[in-house]
């Protein structure tokens, strides 16, 4: 008697906790500023109607926080600073994420599906036992969520009965927070005693003037059709008349034309500009999961029947050599 | 070193295929439908087969969970240069609703049953797309993680892992056992011969279910349905520069 008691009385009491959405948004950032996919995971969490909290770790987080406590939308700002967050290692943001969830019981935990987000979250879902749900596309309810599957080739619409619900969020396809106008609060949380598992030794980085490629409004993407990492030029000087940033297709990378960084693909970039202008690119299923969610796509190839004309709005038959300096000619007047 | 390591290996559809929706929106038709070791696994036997060649390690075991059809892409990774099999057998309804999460527990277990050293396996599968595994793997174990690899290099007790991350690559450096997940530029894998394919068979795949190992497979996610992606409008072909950009400025996009 005394027990069913209890059951129902827990059963009411997580009914009643369910009822009161409350999500923590792991930041990414370089310690200096948040990276903008942030803004896209700050936008999806606020439409689960809860209350968002955003976790902070790293070697040094004053500038980050002073940035995040004014995005719209966040509520409190739980800060980490530890010289073992180093290279946000999933092996130590993890004990702290678990900490954290287990002081404030979260009932959503998320971060952008970049690749610190898809490295760190797993980690975190299998921690507490829970199946995760990867680059969602969509919001129906607390517990349902839309994803692709198969090269964007399908909708998986999926409802996820965990306690806590862990995902990582599509940011082209969240509106960015805006990054005026909120006043969260701001706390330090206990950091986590280092695990030394693992250690970050270095970075390479590779720099370009030209707007971040998953942000751009324009980009600008090469393919095998441009035969050598020469030609590339003739991209990049397209791409400054239109203050685009430079993709390229899994041929070139491979070819070595770039580096692997700048490939759009189901296993690249995904990224939905307002113009995307496909070059010497056949549109290979995986090269068109990465980028078929432009609002206007363009392709010049010489194939005719490149499967790439199939989702192009507009299509130019002609060979790039000849095109492409044409159209930044064209665009420097 | 001269540890062991555990080769993770999916059955999927082939990456070529251009698949189809089922009409009552229950999931993608997979019957009659070409499969294959989905890309990034076989990328992952490949490193594991180098890294015995080169003797840092004495034998790779690849193991698959799924249905009956699943040996053929165990067979696959030992053709490939894989010494021995594991198959752990999930199938009809418990197959469908299988995730990463059941297979890295699955793969957690194993990697303590056989003393593996490193578990290695894709960065993801090309039909879920989840790029989970790895990761769940490598915490259920509390070992450190290598995702996304693009070189790797064993150093004692150590594993140096480049990864690819996403303005460009970084180095880190994890103790041993470890996991990691191959992206595709870790190296190119082998075609498997016809010798080799024959030797294959001769070679040992035992097989289990998740129960033996203590996994209940039951899941708390559920796929509502499946839909194809809205489909984009056809698009016109200009005949000329001039053109291109013209239309490009009558709709606003430059």
């Amino acid at each position: 008697m005394n027990r069913a008691f209890s059951k129902t009385s827990l059963k009411h009491l997580s009914g009643l906790l369910q009822r009161f959405q409350s999500t923590l948004v792991v930041a990414e950032h370089n310690n200096d500023k948040l990276t903008p996919i942030t803004l896209n995971a700050i936008t999806a969490a606020s439409k689960l109607g809860g209350e968002v909290s955003c976790l902070v770790a790293g070697t040094n987080c004053a500038k980050v926080v002073e940035q995040i406590s004014k995005v719209q939308g966040v509520k409190k700002v739980l800060v980490a600073q530890h010289d073992s967050y180093k290279g946000a290692l999933p092996e130590e943001l993890t004990p702290l994420i678990l900490a954290t969830q287990n002081q404030f019981n979260f009932t959503h935990i998320c971060a952008g599906a970049s690749a610190f987000g898809k490295n760190l979250l797993p980690r975190v879902a299998a921690k507490l036992d829970v199946a995760p749900i990867s680059d969602i596309i969509e919001i129906k309810s607390p517990d349902t969520f839309v994803r692709t599957i198969y090269a964007g080739n399908a909708l998986s619409t999926v409802k996820c009965n965990e306690s806590v619900k862990v995902f990582t969020v599509r940011g082209t396809s969240f509106e960015a927070a805006s990054t005026e106008g909120g006043s969260a609060t701001s706390e330090d949380v206990a950091s986590s005693s280092p695990t030394g598992i693992s250690e970050w030794l270095e970075q390479s980085l590779t720099k370009s003037d030209r707007p971040d490629l998953t942000s751009a409004k324009v980009v600008v993407s090469g393919g095998r059709g441009l035969k050598s990492g020469e030609n590339f030029k003739l991209l990049y000087d397209l791409a400054d008349k239109l203050n685009a940033a430079v993709g390229a297709s899994r041929a070139a990378v491979d070819a070595g034309f770039v580096p692997n960084d700048m490939q759009v693909g189901q296993t690249g970039k995904i990224v939905a500009p307002e113009l995307y202008i496909a070059v010497g690119i056949s549109g290979a299923i995986q090269h068109l999961a990465g980028m078929k969610d432009s609002k206007t796509i363009v392709a010049i190839n010489k194939d005719p029947e490149a499967p790439i004309f199939q989702v192009a709005d507009y299509g130019l038959v002609a060979d790039l050599f000849k095109a492409v300096p044409e159209m930044t000619e064209a665009l420097s007047k | 070193m001269s540890g062991r390591v555990l080769v993770g290996v999916k059955r999927v559809i082939d990456y070529a295929v251009k698949i189809r929706v089922k009409p009552d929106n229950s999931g993608v038709v997979t019957d009659g439908v070409k499969h294959s070791m989905n890309p990034f696994c076989e990328i992952a036997v490949e490193e594991a087969v180098k890294l015995k060649e080169k003797k840092l390690i004495k034998e790779v075991v690849a193991v698959s969970c799924g249905p009956q059809q699943s040996q053929e892409t165990i067979r696959t990774a030992l053709a490939m240069g894989a010494d021995r099999g594991i198959h752990v057998e999930v199938s009809g309804k418990d197959y469908e609703a299988l995730g990463p999460l059941q297979v890295s527990k699955i793969l957690a277990a194993l990697a303590k049953k056989e003393e593996a050293q490193l578990v290695i396996l894709g960065k993801q599968a090309i039909d879920d797309d989840c790029n989970q595994t790895g990761q769940m793997t490598a915490a259920l174990l509390d070992w450190p993680q290598g995702t996304f690899a693009s070189e790797v290099s064993l150093e004692g007790d150590k594993v140096k892992v480049v990864r690819e991350i996403d303005g460009g690559l970084e180095t880190i450096k994890i103790n041993t056992p470890a996991v990691l997940t191959a992206d595709l530029r870790l190296n190119t894998p082998r075609y498997a011969t016809l010798p080799n394919i024959m030797k294959a068979k001769k070679k040992k795949v035992v097989n289990m279910k998740p129960a033996d190992l203590g996994v209940d497979v039951a899941t708390r996610l559920e796929v509502l349905r499946v839909d194809e992606p809205p489909q984009r409008q056809a698009g016109v072909k200009v005949e000329t520069v001039e053109d291109l950009v013209g239309k490009l400025k009558e709709t606003g996009r430059i």
